[in-house]
């Protein structure tokens, strides 16, 4: 069967009866806030500005036939976060894997930034990046609360790791104790 | 320069960044004066918004002064003061042309979806924003407009964002007069679409939220009447006994993907990042409104989906209008409202501060802490 994207279907409204009979400019949801009166010049047709010229890397949307005329140079793509991203711009802002993988981008990029800070000897006073003095100084009973939380949530998790290691640990000696050879045998040390 | 620098989700510091360039022949440098934390920051701060890298720098809600010119402006020049519409716009383009600067065609390689807009992530064009002591300013003859003389630059500065977003979102609204208009969200564009949808003739504006002091600013300033949707077991059935049955003509969703309200929809939107962000006030306007009605969005959803009843917008034939706002199309009636005192911006400002102090800022609105409304910064001491 015939592909519809090989053959043209142009079809020329005056040739449609009744075109055009029941148009009515008052029928407009947008209006007041899309003004109509610039004879509805379609399509790509205006007089561009000036071209900035890209001195980082830009990525751009699958969906763009061409550059904008200025470009954001804020933060260009970088690292393993920054070759996510350039996946991502493989699909269309329509496809959800674009923004997926620029959501996963983002939060290895966290992790670069903190490596980042780390190999430029600066250790992130991350408590301060997230505001804990405001907090201390506007809600001391809500953060006392949320290390309090944190700290026993934190104590249990502790306490479970390391019982769980004891019981590893007994039934290891329980196996060597009731099977030496056999645990000689697999090279196993207890 | 001393700036914001977003370092991960709720991590954000000030730190010292190259001063920005001219680039584009159309680019200004401007010397920020004054720049807000928006709410919508919250979403980026949140780690909600796709592709915010990390080194960025946010605030699209700034005014200052400006420092240098490209060699193609010609309406400003150094030392004008100005405020800039978080909208970064052609002035040229279709979109453009038409009004929709929040849509301009030439300033976001990004995406199509989305303008250009000022520390909005790389997903609105990955330029770096007004958080900061010196901003660039692309398309400078067309977007920053001078502070008139008789302005006060804490009024100037929220005319960059919250004034025109909660403008749009009661225009948007089509409100005619008598109209019951709710509005869901008493954040600061909340608060505004509900100080406005007076302007176009509302004749109840009832407002939501459960944040008790700004349910209470809301009420004073708006004035509106004002609920806790704690104390609401069934959101729909609430409105609808409120407006005799038939739900209200209006509904404005002033929230967007942060909303709190539904455990469903944060965990989904918020936690596993399922949705994008929750969508909660949205649902809630689908269901309050009335048949025929309208529901405004000025609320800011991330790109992927939301969970919302579209079976009901059919069923009950509403219409949504939606748009970030176009500000530089409003500016001249805003100005006009300011100065008739129609609109005090300024009164919603609750925290001034330096810029050093940003990651308490950030702290302080994301967590409502110390009654905060709307925080500003103030780099360069406010000159």
């Amino acid at each position: 069967m015939a592909s519809f994207l090989t053959k043209p279907q142009t079809v020329d409204p005056a040739t449609v009866k009744g075109w055009g009979v029941d148009a009515d400019p008052r029928n407009d949801p947008t209006y007041p806030y899309r003004v109509r009166s610039d004879g509805e010049a379609r399509g790509m047709t205006w007089d561009r500005p000036s071209l900035q010229k890209p001195r980082v890397e830009v990525l751009r949307s699958v969906e763009h036939n061409r550059l904008p005329a200025v470009l954001g140079t804020s933060v260009p793509p970088r690292g393993a976060s920054g070759a996510i991203r350039r996946g991502a711009f493989r699909y269309s802002e329509s496809d959800w894997r674009h923004w997926l993988m620029l959501l996963a981008a983002d939060r290895a990029d966290m992790v670069e930034g903190l490596l980042d800070d780390l190999a430029r000897g600066r250790l992130p006073n991350i408590p301060a990046e997230m505001g804990v003095r405001a907090e201390w100084r506007h809600n001391r009973a809500g953060l006392i609360r949320k290390a309090a939380v944190v700290a026993v949530v934190s104590a249990a998790a502790i306490l479970l790791l390391r019982r769980r290691r004891r019981y590893r640990r007994q039934d290891r000696e329980h196996a060597v104790r009731a099977w030496p050879e056999a645990s000689m045998q697999d090279g196993r040390r207890s | 320069m001393l700036a914001a620098d977003y370092r991960g989700p709720y991590r954000v510091r000030a730190g010292h960044k190259a001063l920005p360039r001219i680039e584009h022949p159309q680019d200004a440098i401007v010397r920020v004066t004054r720049s807000c934390i928006c709410g919508s920051d919250l979403h980026l701060y949140r780690g909600l918004v796709p592709d915010t890298r990390v080194g960025m720098t946010f605030g699209h809600e700034f005014c200052g002064i400006v420092e240098e010119v490209g060699p193609e402006v010609e309406a400003l020049k150094p030392g004008d003061h100005v405020l800039v519409p978080f909208n970064i716009a052609c002035g040229r383009c279709h979109f453009c042309r038409q009004g929709l600067f929040g849509n301009c065609h030439e300033a976001n390689a990004e995406a199509t979806a989305a303008g250009g807009i000022y520390g909005y992530s790389h997903t609105a064009g990955g330029y770096d924003g007004g958080q900061a002591e010196f901003a660039r300013v692309p398309y400078a003859d067309v977007g920053p407009t001078l502070i008139p003389d008789w302005m006060d630059p804490d009024d100037a500065v929220l005319l960059t964002d919250v004034v025109p977003t909660g403008y749009q979102a009661a225009e948007m609204g089509g409100i005619q007069k008598g109209d019951t208009v709710v509005v869901f969200g008493a954040g600061p564009v909340g608060i505004m679409a509900a100080r406005c949808a007076w302007l176009f003739g509302a004749g109840r504006v009832i407002v939501i939220d459960h944040v008790h002091y700004r349910l209470e600013f809301a009420q004073a300033y708006c004035p509106a009447e004002v609920y806790d949707f704690r104390e609401i077991e069934d959101m729909a059935v609430f409105i609808k006994r409120q407006t005799d049955s038939i739900g209200a003509d209006v509904c404005i969703d002033a929230v967007g993907a942060d909303a709190v309200g539904s455990a469903l929809h944060s965990l989904l939107g918020k936690r596993l990042k399922l949705e994008a962000g929750s969508a909660i006030a949205l649902h809630w306007a689908i269901n309050s409104v009335r048949k025929g009605g309208i529901v405004s969005i000025v609320g800011v959803y991330g790109p992927t989906g939301n969970v919302v009843p579209i079976g009901n917008v059919l069923n009950k034939g509403i219409t949504i209008r939606a748009n970030q706002a176009s500000v530089k199309r409003l500016l001249p009636r805003l100005i006009d409202h300011v100065r008739a005192g129609n609109i005090d911006p300024k009164a919603l400002i609750t925290h001034r501060m330096a810029l050093d102090e940003v990651s308490d800022g950030y702290r302080i609105f994301a967590a409502k802490l110390d009654g905060c409304i709307k925080p500003v910064l103030y780099p360069n001491g406010g000159q």
